[in-house]
């Protein structure tokens, strides 16, 4: 307790060299990629060894990662698809943590998002289409949105800690979506796997001209570098790295921290909303229990080893979307188990935080910490 | 009551079943994690030690033969892993917090890959003991059908809560979550015990996964654990860092999650999910009656990132 108040003098006395972005903007930048890429050498390096144990050549391992994730246009456009909603829940991750925030929630705002996107596209079958999917999009940000927000709300209000708080919501939001998809929102005809009634195909987002993937990669493009913009080069991303890097510093220079809290929990849950939105609308056309497929948690992966920024999310989001679209050729060539996927993403996870430990301790890199 | 049918009396039994069969891996879950965290470190990733521990006592038992040792390989592993969370939130500036999700999706990943060929055999199950002996219900009897970890469980918890107040071990953890500063001013090295706390904590998670896959419901697959890991952390949270209290909300949880199919086999069929959901509502709405701005959650221990 003594250090923080240390730590808070500290902050008022040198607060623009103390800030975190600062530092992020005009050094170490080669340290930001050079230890989460030997971190993820390392991973695959383990993972290699790993299936080596069962007898099978690492080496064609890599090379069907690869095949399966960027050999052909075919597996390009698989891998895109498995990026858009990556790209779109680890922003529930990374805007967040912008405030000191740890939201490990997005795959509750995702289902939620889902939710209210199909409910209201099944409300509003008279209107025409593109009025449907606009409205589907408000219904999903919105819904995503609020869900987050009640984290941070309880965070700021209530003093509760974000992260508890958003994973219990992911599991309180499963549990609504199966009551609601098994119950009153029920398709009569879907007997094995209750489903709800389809949007229908009039109302699918299409693809990207020329490709099989759909629109909501374009969406969490845009959405990740307006998330850039916004944290790196407006005011109130100033203030939110503030309160960020020193929250008492924040308060005493007068920062709104519950409107930034709000605001920026907001956007986050808006965001992994918007990818369960785009999941129903471009891919499953109904909610069920196949929306619960991990995004959410992937998307946690995916912030962390983008050290949070928001531009770097849409690389690693396409790369660990890669890993997920080889699952199916390691299957077929090389008879993994699909949970091998989960594998390497666990061990890439834990390869990536113990990372942390080595920033600003490699000499060449970076001179003084 | 007419003889023959027990009526509406089928849902408190179920419920009582429910609540010894169920609440098992939520006792061994939450009592584990109640001992890491009063050393001030949260894992939240017993949900994957959790189907980890499940997988191995599973193959170890079809292996063997002999239930018992998966019971204790299900335990060793846990506490390899714990030692795995251990040591890396020991290294400079992890977040335990997200070594525990990264463990919960390498847990769960590991134990699917692993387990892949254990999904067909049929392993050697843990024996029940019959307490229902006396009656000539059929339902009560089922309901009495009592394992013998839930005994070891029950019995774990006031004799953690014995160890905590008057043991040299329980001062030292209790000691280390609180202040680490003092722990270090005594001479103890608060990683050692954290450490030791983590793998104790792993082990009694991986025990709670051998119950669900060598008792209840005592197969193996993929759809096994449907997050009981998360909800037996959460436990611990609600429950106050008390094992006592862990172990009563542990009851009370596992007998809400048996009033859903209760209900659901007198026709109420709408709610069970919701019923499974009661203890993440009934956490979050815990915290959010005993927290505020200007003071954390009673009981914790201070050092807990989830406090600070």
């Amino acid at each position: 307790m003594t250090s923080e108040v240390a730590d808070s003098a500290e902050g008022i006395a040198i607060s623009p060299a103390a800030d975190p972005g600062f530092l992020q903007r005009y050094g170490g930048t080669i340290e930001y990629i050079v230890i989460p890429g030997a971190a993820l050498v390392g991973a695959l390096g383990v993972f290699g060894i790993f299936v080596a144990l069962f007898g099978k050549n690492p080496f064609d391992l890599y090379f069907y990662m690869y095949q399966g994730a960027f050999g052909t246009w075919f597996s390009w456009q698989n891998t895109l698809t498995r990026a858009a909603p990556l790209i779109l829940t680890a922003l529930c991750t990374a805007l967040p943590a912008q405030l000191g925030m740890v939201i490990i929630g997005g795959e509750g705002a995702l289902l939620i998002g889902a939710l209210a996107s199909t409910a209201m596209a099944l409300a509003m079958q008279w209107a025409a289409p593109f009025g449907v999917q606009l409205a589907m999009a408000a219904a999903g940000i919105i819904a995503g949105g609020l869900w987050i927000m009640l984290s941070g709300a309880l965070r700021q209000y209530r003093g509760v800690n974000e992260t508890i708080s958003s994973l219990l919501l992911v599991y309180i939001a499963l549990a609504i979506l199966n009551h609601l998809v098994e119950g009153m929102m029920r398709d009569p005809t879907s007997l094995n796997k209750p489903s709800t009634h389809e949007i229908g195909a009039a109302n699918m987002m299409g693809s990207i001209p020329g490709t099989d993937v759909h629109w909501g990669l374009v969406f969490g493009i845009l959405a990740a570098i307006a998330s850039y913009i916004l944290i790196y080069h407006t005011v109130f991303g100033f203030a939110a790295r503030v309160a960020g890097g020193n929250i008492r510093a924040a308060k005493i220079v007068g920062l709104g921290v519950g409107k930034l809290v709000m605001t920026i929990c907001f956007l986050a849950g808006a965001s992994a909303g918007l990818a369960g939105m785009v999941e129903v609308a471009a891919v499953q056309g109904r909610t069920n229990a196949n929306l619960a497929a991990g995004y959410g948690f992937t998307g946690i992966l995916v912030a962390f080893l983008a050290r949070q920024n928001p531009l770097a999310v849409i690389p690693v989001a396409i790369l660990l979307g890669g890993i997920g679209a080889s699952g199916g050729l390691l299957q077929r060539r090389l008879g993994l188990p699909d949970a091998s996927v989960h594998v390497l993403q666990g061990i890439i996870f834990i390869f990536v935080l113990a990372s942390d430990a080595l920033y600003g301790r490699i000499g060449f890199l970076k001179g003084k910490s | 009551m007419a003889d023959g049918g027990i009526g509406l009396w089928t849902v408190p039994l179920a419920v009582l079943g429910g609540a010894i069969r169920v609440s098992t891996p939520f006792l061994f879950v939450s009592l584990g994690e109640c001992i890491t965290e009063r050393s001030g470190r949260i894992n939240l990733g017993l949900e994957g030690t959790l189907v980890m521990g499940a997988m191995s006592a599973y193959g170890i038992s079809y292996l063997s033969g002999s239930p018992w040792l998966g019971v204790l390989a299900a335990g060793v592993t846990g506490a390899l892993f714990g030692a795995l969370h251990a040591g890396i939130c020991s290294l400079p500036r992890v977040n335990d917090i997200a070594v525990g999700i990264a463990l919960m999706l390498f847990g769960t990943g590991l134990a699917f890959y692993l387990g892949k060929p254990l999904i067909e055999p049929t392993a050697a199950r843990l024996p029940a003991i019959d307490f229902g002996w006396w009656s000539d219900v059929a339902q009560v009897r089922a309901a009495l059908r009592i394992n013998v970890l839930f005994l070891f469980g029950i019995a774990l918890a006031p004799i953690l809560y014995w160890a905590f107040r008057t043991t040299k071990w329980g001062l030292l953890i209790r000691t280390a979550g609180e202040s680490a500063d003092a722990a270090r001013a005594m001479g103890y090295s608060v990683l050692a015990i954290r450490l030791r706390a983590t793998m104790v904590g792993g082990f009694l998670a991986g025990i709670g996964g051998s119950f669900l896959s060598l008792f209840y419901p005592g197969s193996w697959n993929e759809g096994l654990s449907s997050g009981q890991g998360v909800t037996a952390v959460a436990l611990v949270i609600f429950a106050r860092w008390d094992p006592m209290l862990c172990m009563w909300a542990s009851l009370a949880f596992g007998g809400a999650a048996a009033l859903g199919p209760a209900l659901q086999s007198v026709g109420v069929t709408s709610g069970y999910h919701l019923f499974n959901a009661a203890p993440y509502i009934l956490t979050l709405a815990i915290m959010i009656i005993t927290c505020s701005p200007k003071r954390t959650l009673t009981g914790a221990p201070a050092e807990l990132s989830i406090t600070r």
